[in-house]
């Protein structure tokens, strides 16, 4: 597939270099190949001796693989990214105000603003969080929300992942790596440094925990080293200086979180969870689960403990609630969105199933639970064969999908192997929610590697790019 | 710390050291085989390597019959065999990938290229380049490893529990070697060895680098109760039984939980008959009954070191704030 009008981060639509980009266009052009290709190899070999790589399940014993890291940045000018981070602070708080509203009042249901039945009806509403309160209020407190910039330029919100999104080590690693292999670079241009993330993330945790609890202890809860994304747990309790903890790692009694030390049981206050409400406790979701505390939902319940983010956040960031966020800004806050949404077609309504029955083609069609890029169609990608499978489907189950329109996503240019050719991207930056909604400037940076592709997740060929926020 | 973690930097302590003894065993049979000998002797030297470690019934699941590339094929490559080299490596990254964010980014890294340049060796390799030189490279990275532990690490608890696993491992098999070269050197009746030993006894030295370091000590000739005391009680000696357990009890002390007591008790006393006892009275007494009772020791210390700090035990009742 071809888009043929997209938005290039480095080039105006005449092919001069765009102001942010033009010194390291010049730097770039004084580079030697040979100079370049070495230090991709030697990026490549660092990724591997750093072990910043994932597990692939089914392969040969230890194989670990690295998720390609291109060397050309992705450049943000400062007045683009206020904008961006004020929109992305604004699209937060209404989404934990939501969040808090339907476990409590349900207001925005009672005010016809979202079906009823869309809410709770969904797989991601957890019942058993119904009048729970939370500390601070806070549900949704680390997310990481995908955007895409489309036509000229513009920013659009393309999803909000509000359960255990992922990526954020890349970001610090990927500027280390940068900052490595470039020295002379960071002369030339005023990046907004990223490495405060840890910092701020501790702190926020902090300041979420127990109502009464002074000098809390928080954990990092991983579903263990054969996770895809271990690295990273293991990376960020490292930063932070907090234990990495696996379920069998603790226990609950009367009412509060304990971990089994090699001093005896001790407290836990805070738990930044990354595993899945449905495994983090058997007694209260998927009993077969071995990931989780038994007990946890009700010392959870009781205030006995914190967990970020909450049980039952996934209810805001399905893509069957998606198209509402606009209407949440407005609600909660009375504000207007200040980034957009991108239009959204919903297939369980009559309408607008016919109107994606009829140009499938020329949409893109994403399952409403879907994650990580399965499980959907890009039809001006598809074969005619792919794409009247794909019709039964939706016929089969309307609700299940939703459509939208094929996005020319910006593109930026990128070492591949025919030399450096433009790839399409977006951007995950990661929201910070406690006292206060922060963000580190910039975020991941994913780029499709293959000529064409729309798809940027890294189990589908997807790459990364360091994010250089400029200072203004 | 939890006790998880204390277990992953144990085992990961226990299996890089075991990778290196292993191939200090491999390399000092290998040096062997390259003196005169007869077909006989040669693989009674190879079988007695694989009884070191335990390992004749497994190995002859795999190999009809005892060569020097059979049991260096085992005990380098063989990823059935959980005490191959390879195998330790691999054990040995896997734990400290389990507790990377504990370690220093330099262990952790250490560590994992250890086990990345592993996968790069082939027997076809090895037949190339010499298997010496590829003992070399194990010991090195051990010694890399423990080098970077003592200058990286912070001097808490984490570090406690690696050296107790190290020096507990190494106790263990400066006794295997001991003692199946004291039987293979010295059989039944014979008291000292002839003059055409002094090889066997040298290469005995060699394996636990200690062929100088006695010289420096003895100024004499190399004789097997002096050896079997080197190995055994001079605490001043880094592979020794002794040192070993010096360092095991002085971490152990650091660690000591309110269960740990009794723990702690047979460690002090292992390392007392250590300190205060005699090789006149070890080797009337028999070498080898000593030995067979320090392994037994040493493996109820490490049951016990297990019990009381490693495996999770759930006991709610205890809980305290």
């Amino acid at each position: 597939m071809t888009v043929k009008t997209f938005y290039n981060e480095m080039y105006d639509p005449e092919g001069k270099v765009r102001p942010h980009y033009a010194a390291y266009s010049a730097w770039l052009s004084e580079m030697p190949e040979e100079k370049i290709a070495q230090k991709r190899a030697e990026a490549d070999a660092l990724f591997h001796r750093y072990g910043i790589t994932f597990a692939v399940y089914g392969e040969d014993e230890g194989t670990e693989r690295l998720i390609p890291f291109d060397i050309i940045p992705r450049i943000i000018p400062a007045h683009e990214w206020n904008v961006l981070a004020n929109g992305l602070r604004q699209r937060v708080k209404a989404l934990n105000a939501f969040i808090r509203d339907i476990y409590h009042d349900q207001e925005i249901l009672k005010a016809g603003h979202i079906p009823a039945e869309q809410v709770l009806n969904n797989a991601q509403y957890r019942k058993v969080m119904q009048g729970v309160d939370v500390p601070g209020d806070v549900y949704a407190h680390i997310a990481g929300v995908d955007v895409v910039r489309a036509g000229e330029g513009d920013y659009y919100v393309l999803e909000d992942n509000l359960r255990v999104p992922s990526g954020v080590s890349y970001t610090l690693e990927n500027r280390k790596m940068m900052m490595r292999l470039f020295p002379r670079l960071f002369s030339r241009y005023r990046v907004a440094p990223v490495d405060r993330y840890p910092d701020m993330l501790l702190n926020m945790l902090r300041s979420v925990a127990p109502v009464g609890v002074t000098d809390p202890t928080v954990v990092v809860l991983t579903p263990g080293a054969y996770n895809s994304a271990y690295f990273e747990h293991a990376f960020l309790a490292q930063q932070m200086g907090v234990e990495l903890v696996e379920g069998l790692d603790m226990f609950v009694d009367h009412g509060h979180v304990y971990m089994r030390t090699t001093r005896g049981p001790q407290r836990v206050d805070v738990i930044y969870r990354r595993v899945d409400d449905d495994f983090l406790d058997p007694l209260a979701f998927r009993p077969d689960s071995v990931l989780g505390v038994p007990g946890l939902l009700e010392a959870y319940q009781g205030g006995g403990v914190t967990l970020a983010n909450a049980i039952g956040s996934g209810v805001a960031d399905d893509k069957s609630i998606y198209p509402y966020v606009p209407e949440m800004v407005r609600f909660y806050l009375g504000e207007e969105p200040i980034l957009h949404n991108v239009p959204t077609y919903m297939c369980r309504k009559k309408d607008d199933l016919a109107y994606v029955l009829d140009r499938l083609p020329e949409l893109v069609v994403k399952e409403v639970h879907g994650a990580g890029g399965y499980g959907m169609l890009v039809g001006p990608a598809s074969t005619r064969d792919e794409i009247s499978s794909f019709r039964k489907l939706l016929l089969a189950h309307p609700e299940r999908y939703i459509a939208q329109p094929t996005l020319a996503l910006s593109a930026c240019p990128t070492f591949v192997e025919s030399g450096i050719a433009p790839r399409h991207l977006d951007l995950r930056p990661f929201v910070l929610s406690g006292e206060e909604i922060q963000l580190v400037p910039g975020g991941l940076t994913r780029v499709a590697l293959r000529e064409g592709s729309l798809v940027v997740n890294s189990s589908q060929g997807g790459g990364t790019k360091d994010t250089w926020v400029l200072e203004g | 710390m939890l006790s998880r973690t204390a277990d992953h930097l144990y085992w990961m302590a226990r299996y890089m050291e075991r990778a290196e003894n292993i191939a200090r065993i491999l390399d000092v049979n290998h040096r062997m085989s390259l003196m005169p000998q007869s077909e006989v002797q040669a693989e009674q030297a190879w079988g007695a390597t694989l009884r070191i470690m335990g390992l004749e019934n497994a190995f002859h699941q795999h190999y009809a019959e005892i060569s020097a590339d059979a049991v260096l094929e085992f005990m380098i490559f063989n990823p059935e065999n959980p005490t191959s080299i390879r195998s330790c490596l691999r054990a040995a990254r896997e734990n400290a990938h389990a507790v990377r964010g504990t370690l220093t980014s330099e262990l952790w890294e250490t560590t994992n290229s250890t086990w990345l340049k592993m996968r790069d060796f082939t027997p076809h390799k090895l037949n190339d380049e010499g298997v010496s030189e590829f003992f070399e490279w194990v010991k090195f990275r051990s010694h890399l490893s423990r080098g970077v532990t003592l200058g990286t690490m912070l001097q808490d608890e984490a570090l406690r529990f690696i050296r107790i696993g190290t020096f507990l491992e190494r106790a263990d098999n400066t006794l295997r070697i001991l003692d199946v070269k004291y039987q293979l050197l010295l059989p039944a009746g014979e008291v000292e060895g002839g003059a055409a030993d002094f090889y066997q006894w040298s290469a005995l030295l060699r394996s636990v680098s200690a062929f100088e370091i006695y010289r420096r000590v003895y100024r004499d000739l190399i004789t097997p109760s002096r050896v079997a005391e080197m190995m055994l009680l001079r605490v001043d000696m880094p592979r020794s039984l002794a040192r070993c357990m010096k360092e095991v009890y002085n971490n152990l002390r650091v660690v000591s939980n309110d269960h740990s007591a009794e723990t702690e008790r047979r460690a002090g006393q292992m390392e007392a008959n250590t300190r205060f006892g005699k090789i006149d009275d070890i080797v009337r007494e028999g070498l080898h009954n000593y030995v067979v009772q320090a392994l037994g020791r040493i493996q109820d210390l490490g049951n016990r070191i297990a019990d009381d700090f490693l495996v999770p035990v759930s006991k709610p009742a205890e809980a305290t704030v």
